[in-house]
């Protein structure tokens, strides 16, 4: 039986006069991809933001491997180097090259010496496939590629649970297909995932289980199948038949 | 504390003399900056390349080099030359030569950033280069320079208290006569800063009022207030 | 009054040569003002933009009244207040006080180009378990810097220049010799002139020298950064 990894319990997050987060409760087991769905302003980027403490929220709590992160008194910096963050707009250091952005968090936040992390930097560029442009800039690199670095620096801290918050959705649709194609792989080796996107390709192929968020509070959540198939709740239903049609099957 | 107020209270009529010459030296040095720098900016944006090139030699030098060396060549040198001049008279001239470098990198940069697209546009309907920059070109440029320019009364009023080392009783030349006065140097000064910081603070009010009066609507610019 | 000869004649040669010999203690001047600004600078932009509520406000009073009052009384104000607690030369109280009042317009060029920086590098920095420290350390701080040098270029200048206010506290730097000479030759505008020329060949220099560290520290891919 796998364990849970993370655990929310009745999260909520107010901003301003806005409920974004009222109620939400959900699982995450390790080795499993789970992939977050639900209309735009609902709150996914929220609760990915919530799980590594980057957002704090304003009532329930979060448990990851046993821990409650939310207590306080703990120390969220050392949590975030157990669980990886992919952004929407990528996020690179822009004054580092490609190995030196993968490398950074190895010397200054793990302590590791120059050699060993370089020596480990471009394992995980090879891994992503870049290992020929460790040393080009941001500013040298395509959207994919950068998107691309940007997960080998996650991966390069070693993470229990990678969180995606829009992978793809700042690129040009053909460098989309590279960016998946890292997820899936990811996936596949046993990675623990939370992905919002609204690549419904990629969520019916690679998730073990879709959550549909809408109005703050989980509406319904399954296994892909079941989900595309025959979901229980009509606006389910209605959200998967709309978002599939216009953004088709990606593989 | 009290010794302050004391000498604002004892010397208030020097102290203000004092800063009515300074407002006197900072608006005629503004004004005559502004004769000299608009005509500068535009020689060097539309001049041929001999004007061209003494428009670049007077704001490079007015602008690389100390607003205090500028008033010593003007105070002591012009005589040399035959020409006597009051002290005040060099300090306006002074601060007039000096702001009127920095008035023209103002002004070179708003014309500049209208584009030349304008100008094409007024000289298609027959317009002359003069008067397509009379009517087009100016009106936006004196416009859109306002943010950037304000910062150049403010700036001149600081530069103008070096006018006290040629013996122009400024605020700051009354700040040293009341301070041999009370052998108290440090509180005559703070006086003096204390009214220096007013009077910017006044400056920057009535230019930011001045703003809003004269903003086009839709062309706001971002500039950095220095 | 320095150890060349006094030149009574109109010998212009003579006359740069003495003026010059200000040189050497301007430089000392801007070499104390300059990095005393830099390093009050930006110590200060980092309070100010992460420094938190209390902080805040009060750089920002700090840079109002050093912005708000001319160089050249903030410099008399500063040596007799300094003149009183410590025994310093005026040169020394001189460029103390160049490098505070440089320290507020420097702050607001970091400052500045703090905000150039987009947050979400301090986000990806948070994300990857730096402390925020470590984040303004080697991830703001680098960016920062680099957007900071065209500004600072004009902030250098201007302490290069207003190194001459020193002359008001009776140093014997550039202005004060060419004074000198002016006074005994009779010839203002050679000693002025000389003063003129050195000074604006240092800003010249400093200018030559700021384009090529931004040159070398520009980071390939960016297109005016």
């Amino acid at each position: 039986m796998a364990e849970t990894l993370i655990r929310v319990q009745n999260l909520r997050k107010i901003y301003g006069d806005k409920t974004v987060l009222k109620d939400i409760s959900l699982d995450i087991l390790e080795g499993d991809t789970v992939v977050l769905i639900g209309p735009s302003g609902t709150g996914k980027s929220t609760l990915l933001r919530c799980m590594n403490l980057l957002t704090k929220p304003d009532g329930g709590s979060i448990w990851f491997d046993g821990e409650e992160i939310t207590a306080p008194g703990v120390n969220e910096d050392r949590v975030r180097t157990h669980i990886g963050m992919v952004f929407q707009d990528f996020l690179l250091f822009n004054h580092l090259s490609a190995l030196d952005n993968v490398a950074i968090g190895l010397t200054k936040v793990l302590g590791m010496d120059k050699a060993a992390a370089t020596e480990k930097a471009l394992r995980e560029l090879d891994y992503v496939g870049l290992e020929e442009h460790a040393d080009k800039y941001p500013g040298q690199l395509s959207g994919g590629q950068k998107q691309r670095v940007a997960i080998a620096r996650a991966l390069a801290m070693d993470p229990r649970v990678m969180l995606f918050d829009e992978p793809t959705s700042a690129l040009d649709p053909e460098l989309i297909g590279e960016v998946l194609a890292t997820m899936e792989r990811l996936s596949n080796e046993g990675m623990t995932m939370v992905c919002v996107t609204h690549e419904m390709g990629f969520a019916r192929e690679v998730a073990d289980k879709i959550i549909f968020m809408e109005g703050g509070v989980v509406v319904e959540e399954g296994p892909p199948q079941q989900m595309f198939a025959a979901a229980q709740i009509p606006r389910t239903r209605e959200f998967l038949g709309k978002i599939t049609e216009l953004y088709g099957d990606h593989e | 504390m009290s010794e302050l107020v004391e000498l604002f209270a004892r010397f208030s009529g020097q102290l203000w003399t004092g800063t009515v010459i300074t407002v006197q030296i900072t608006a005629v040095g503004l004004l005559l900056g502004f004769l000299i720098g608009l005509p500068t900016a535009l020689i060097r944006v539309y001049g041929g390349p001999w004007v061209r090139w003494i428009a670049v030699l007077y704001t490079e030098l007015f602008r690389g080099t100390p607003v205090l060396v500028q008033l010593f060549i003007v105070y002591f040198g012009l005589p040399d030359l035959g020409i006597t001049l009051s002290r005040l008279a060099a300090a306006y001239i002074a601060m007039g030569l000096n702001s009127g470098a920095y008035q023209a990198e103002y002004f070179r940069g708003a014309i500049q950033s209208i584009g030349s697209g304008q100008m094409r546009a007024a000289r298609a309907i027959g317009m002359s280069r003069l008067k397509a920059i009379r009517y087009i070109i100016l009106p936006q440029a004196l416009r859109l320079v306002i943010p950037a320019w304000s910062n150049e009364p403010v700036a001149l009023m600081k530069t103008s208290a070096v006018a006290f080392l040629i013996a122009v009783p400024d605020l700051m030349g009354q700040g040293k006569i009341i301070a041999a006065r009370t052998y108290d140097p440090i509180t005559s000064y703070l006086a003096v800063a204390i009214i220096y910081i007013a009077l910017v603070a006044l400056l920057m009010l009535g230019l930011q009022w001045l703003e809003q009066r004269l903003r086009i609507p839709g062309t706001e610019v971002e500039v950095q207030r220095v | 009054m320095g150890s060349a000869a006094l030149p009574t004649s109109a010998n212009m040669l003579n006359t740069f040569l003495y003026v010059a010999q200000g040189l050497l203690v301007a430089l000392e001047v801007i070499a104390i003002a300059l990095p005393l600004g830099f390093v009050l600078g930006v110590l200060l932009a980092i309070l100010r933009v992460y420094g938190g509520r209390f902080i805040a406000p009060l750089v920002g009073f700090y840079r109002a009244v050093l912005r708000g009052v001319p160089p050249v009384v903030l410099l008399f104000l500063l040596y007799f207040v300094v003149a009183g607690a410590v025994n310093l030369s005026p040169l020394w109280a001189g460029a103390l006080s160049l490098g505070i009042i440089s320290s507020a317009y420097q702050l607001e060029i970091f400052r500045g180009a703090f905000g150039s920086v987009s947050s979400g590098q301090m986000t990806a920095a948070r994300a990857i378990g730096m402390n925020r420290s470590k984040a303004i350390r080697y991830i703001i701080l680098p960016q920062a810097l680099r957007l900071a040098i065209p500004p600072w270029s004009n902030e250098a200048a201007t302490v290069i220049k207003d190194s001459s206010l020193v002359y008001a506290l009776g140093v014997p730097e550039i202005l004060r010799r060419a004074q000198f000479v002016s006074a005994n030759t009779r010839e203002p505008f050679i000693a002025f002139g000389a003063a003129a020329l050195l000074y604006f060949v240092m800003t010249f220099v400093a200018g030559r020298l700021l384009d090529f560290v931004e040159n070398k520290t520009a980071i390939p891919g960016e297109v005016g950064g």
